[in-house]
């Protein structure tokens, strides 16, 4: 039967089972083919907290979306067209999520009473006729596998492990994408294991095959390359980003990276992946605590390190008496807080934007810091930069915020060239005469002494200093000097940022003001609600202490501005107090990111359409 | 003393005073910690090290102002931090010595989990601990190493709670060079000082302190000139543990447990008596040691209970980065970035 190729514009896919059926691999191995065949893609894997829950049962479902497409996209896509789906419980939590005609591959061996159990399914959802309107592709997956596999050595659960590449060779025929980067990957994998090597890519062409021969696939499509600026690109995740971005700045200054660390979901990769890098002399020193990490910085950065921690909400919150000490020594240090959803354990492995008044006003005392935010995973890479430049050459703690959201998600990162990134300059004092520790430049910049530098022994700490000499102080005047020295210092950060920029129609009456990880699901949404009339000016904000010194007479030219964030109106709140503007908040906390249409919707309600609701 | 600093450090002949800072110290009178503080500037120009290389960090409480006094590289942190913020600053920079300043509140109630984690690691810093068994800065709670039944302003009817013994912890925790001192014997605490400041390793100095406005005598019998040869045995390597006015009384081991011994009663001889190793690489006989200031009726050891040679942290870290850029070559911005991984777009 001949097969036909159909040219789509955009797919979003979804790989579904549990929590040992390699989900995430599948997807990622999916990911890197379709970057390498030059799809705009955006991925985000999601996973229950618990490593491996019971086998088949609801809660041990995990999953991994990727959205690809021809053109330029900012989101892994809100609902999935196609849904491969490894059990009825993975059926049963997806459903909900996908388009109404979407495809759904399942496996249909793994119906049996007892996973239906599991599911909660009284009666078989493939037999019972409550998936009419999809289309469902059956696979005996389990079998098909374990008969491709005939005559390799290996037990017939190391067999069925093989599973996922079977549905993953179906999906490469499906999306017309070649299967040899997998293959090639899986050598490198199973370098010291051949027989497990050979299943996996046995299995993984047999699916290949399968899609190709047997007669209940009708359809291939083409998703044809997106048309990106030229260059070198590579898939990142933000935590990978984020890593390579502090890596680069650890090059740009000649400074060592140092990075204190202790495991936290969803900023552990940070650790991990910095780990790898002992040839380019970086340190991570996993600590005993939270609080440890962030104080073997600040000693690091007293050394002369590049010194960072990472953490998640509520590191950060065990970290701010540190903070505070690094506010008070002024000795740069980053903290990049990776958000989750809070308070307490909360939602570890889940989204949310609810530090950002911590990161803001957290620390005890006046304790002004600088924070950033970073907009999608490739820009954790320039914004760690960013962030490492701000540190050091102000001498300055500052505080990086992403999210679970840009920590697992991913994206192509378009490779800059070493020398288009911004030089950080570092300046240790060396000269004895006339040193001074709290002696300022024309930006409130104290002069980094590092021990070693003979002549200059001196001594910081956490009580107040005399200003210019830096000898305990406890003067009343001297205190509210120093207050402001350090209120200074942030503040003039700001002469060191680019001005907020307004996209889109510039005319509007509607400014979406957005920071962080809302950047691409605003994006988009604007566009889908331009295409349908309404028009509507964007603002992303980058940086969020200090603001950007435009920001008052942008907002000054719209009637009026909403703030999309995942919180309850944090952002809203602090434009609000310092601008005195009404604020139409549009707030989520469900440790989801938001979905283009839920920003879609709004920004047509506000603008007083109904878009179909 | 003559310093023999020229061997030390070339081209440079310091004193106890190049050591001293200009700020003014502010104990209260009769502190302990004057002579703690007296005894380190002594014995810096013999730790062989050129003095901006030299870095003092410390936490919270009257020890912790240590830092401002020595005119060295100084860090005076937040409570309980110093070993952790001195853990940074030895890797970040190894060619540093670092010292941390700190006391029995510091160093083992806030700061206990960074203090036995820097012990596990064998972090090559030096742990000078001022232990007055009181809280002084913040005028008279008792801490952690306060006697159980304590009276103090928090605890009206007396502690309940039982006290660490700082030695007992360091060594189980890993430190590699465990002491005690009194800050009433200049000459014993000079030497634990220079001896701690050779040690490769985690190098921790209890040194018992006077606190005459919360704590008055608190180890009045352990250093008043009566009282003190009866209750202190020093402990020398090689040497028989001998104790009281006369040298009279010694200690031996009965098993594993510890026996007062009378010299002169004609039973014992000296030779009857435990002779101290401080290399030992079994720390059960430091234990049976470190447990006698526990002990009614038995002296209090000073000196080093066990020091031995162990891989230390930062000489393992820095050694692995050797090794792997060896392997691999130093990192370039094109090995990071330009992985297998990577497609063009054209």
């Amino acid at each position: 039967m001949a097969k036909t190729v159909q040219v789509v514009d955009d797919v979003t896919v979804r790989f579904a089972g549990d929590s040992g059926d390699g989900m995430q691999l599948t997807g990622s191995q999916f990911t890197d083919t379709t970057a390498i065949v030059g799809n705009d893609l955006s991925t985000l894997p999601d996973f229950p907290a618990e490593i491996r829950a019971p086998a088949g049962s609801l809660s041990g479902v995990s999953g991994f979306q990727l959205h690809f497409s021809s053109s330029d996209i900012q989101t892994p896509g809100d609902s999935p067209d196609v849904l491969v789906a490894m059990n009825p419980a993975a059926l049963k939590v997806n459903l909900k999520d996908i388009k109404k005609n979407a495809t759904i591959i399942v496996n249909t061996n793994a119906f049996d009473a007892k996973n239906l159990r599991l599911a909660n399914y009284e009666t078989n959802p493939l037999e019972d006729g409550s998936l009419a309107g999809y289309n469902v592709i059956q696979v005996e997956l389990n079998k098909l596998t374990m008969a491709a596999l005939e005559g390799i050595d290996l037990s017939v659960k190391d067999k069925d492990k093989c599973k996922n590449f079977f549905a993953l060779g179906i999906m490469y025929w499906m999306y017309n994408r070649p299967i040899e980067i997998t293959l090639k990957w899986l050598e490198t994998k199973f370098k010291k294991k051949p027989e497990i090597l050979e299943a996996n890519q046995k299995a993984l062409q047999a699916g290949y095959n399968y899609g190709d021969t047997t007669e209940i696939f009708t359809t291939r499509y083409d998703v044809k390359p997106a048309k990106l600026p030229k260059g070198v690109y590579r898939n990142v995740s933000g935590n990978e980003a984020a890593a390579l971005g502090f890596i680069t700045a650890s090059l740009k200054s000649g400074l060592p990276l140092f990075l204190g660390s202790y495991p936290i979901t969803p900023a552990s990769e940070i650790l991990q992946e910095l780990s790898k890098y002992k040839d380019f002399g970086v340190i991570t020193f996993q600590a005993e605590d939270e609080i440890s990490g962030i104080c073997s910085a600040i000693g690091a950065s007293y050394s002369g390190s590049l010194a960072i921690t990472s953490t998640s909400g509520p590191g950060l919150s065990l970290k701010m008496e540190a903070a505070g000490l690094a506010v008070m020594t002024e000795l740069p240090v980053v903290i990049i807080d990776v958000q989750r959803g809070g308070p307490s354990t909360g939602l570890p492995t889940k989204t949310e934007q609810a530090d950002l008044m911590q990161a803001m006003y957290g620390r005890h005392g006046e304790a002004p810091v600088v924070v950033l935010a970073a907009q999608s995973p490739a820009d954790c890479f320039y914004m760690s930069i960013e962030a490492a430049k701000i540190a050091l050459e102000h001498m300055i703690p500052v505080i990086l915020l992403t999210d679970g959201y840009l920590a697992f998600g991913s994206e192509p990162l378009k490779i800059p060239k070493l020398e288009e990134l911004p030089g950080i300059k570092i300046n240790f004092r060396k000269d004895p005469e006339g040193f001074h520790p709290y002696q300022r430049d024309e930006n409130f910049v104290r002069p980094w002494a590092i021990p070693g530098t003979p002549g200059l022994e001196h001594r910081i700490g956490g009580l107040e200093k005399k200003d210019v000499f830096g000898n305990i102080s406890y003067e009343p005047a001297n205190h509210e000097i120093m207050t402001n020295n350090r209120k200074n210092k942030v503040e003039k950060v700001a002469d060191f940022i680019p001005d907020l920029v307004v996209e889109g129609e510039q005319e509007s009456e509607l400014l979406i003001l957005t920071w962080g990880s809302t950047y691409g699901a605003t994006k988009e949404a604007i566009r889908n609600a331009k295409l349908k009339g309404y028009k509507t000016a964007h603002a992303h904000l980058k940086y969020i202490n200090p603001f950007p010194k435009n920001i008052g007479t942008v907002l000054n030219k719209f009637k009026k501005i909403m703030i999309p964030e995942l919180n309850l109106g944090q952002m809203a709140m602090i434009i609000k107090s310092r601008f005195l503007k009404d604020v139409i908040q549009f707030n989520k906390v469900q440790g989801q990111p938001f979905k283009v249409a839920e920003i879609e919707n709004k920004i047509i309600e506000v603008l007083g359409g109904s878009n179909g609701k | 003393m003559e310093n023999k600093i020229d061997e030390l450090v070339p081209g440079i002949k310091y004193s106890a005073k190049d050591f001293a800072s200009d700020v003014d110290v502010k104990w209260c009178p009769g502190c302990g910690d004057y002579s703690i503080l007296a005894q380190v500037q002594r014995t810096s120009p013999d730790f062989g090290e050129r003095k901006e290389n030299i870095v003092w960090v410390s936490g919270i409480g009257c020890s912790s102002r240590f830092p401002y006094y020595m005119n060295t590289f100084g860090f005076h942190s937040i409570h309980g931090r110093a070993a952790a913020i001195a853990t940074g600053v030895k890797l970040a920079n190894p060619k540093l010595q670092v010292w941390v300043a700190t006391g029995d509140g510091d160093m083992l109630s806030i700061g206990g989990n960074h203090f036995i984690h820097a012990c596990r690691k064998n972090i090559n810093l030096k742990i000078l601990m001022f232990n007055n068994r009181i809280y002084g800065l913040t005028k008279g709670q008792y801490s952690p190493t306060s006697e159980k039944g304590k009276v103090t302003k928090s605890s009206p009817f007396g502690t309940v709670d039982w006290p660490f013994n700082a030695i007992k912890l360091a060594d189980s925790a890993g430190a590699t060079f465990i002491a005690r001192s009194l800050d009433r014997d200049p000459k014993h605490l000079q030497e634990m000082i220079t001896r701690a400041s050779k040690h490769i390793g985690m190098a921790f100095i209890e040194v018992y302190q006077n606190c005459p406005i919360f704590n008055d005598g608190a180890f009045a019998a352990l250093t008043e000139k009566d009282s003190k040869p009866d209750n202190v045995v020093i402990l020398e390597h090689g040497k028989p543990l001998l104790f009281g006015a006369n040298k009279n009384k010694g200690i031996k081991l009965d098993g594993l447990n510890p026996v007062i011994i009378d010299l002169n009663d004609g039973k014992h001889s000296i030779s009857d008596c435990w002779v101290h190793d401080e290399f030992d690489d079994n720390p059960t006989r430091g234990f049976i040691l470190a447990r006698f200031s526990d002990l009614p009726g038995f002296p209090t050891p000073i000196g080093v209970f066990r020091q031995f040679k162990k891989a230390t942290y930062d000489g393992d870290y820095y050694s692995q980065i050797a090794h792997v850029k060896k392997q691999k070559g130093s990192g370039t911005y094109e090995k990071l970035m330009f992985t297998s991984n990577t497609w063009e777009v054209n």
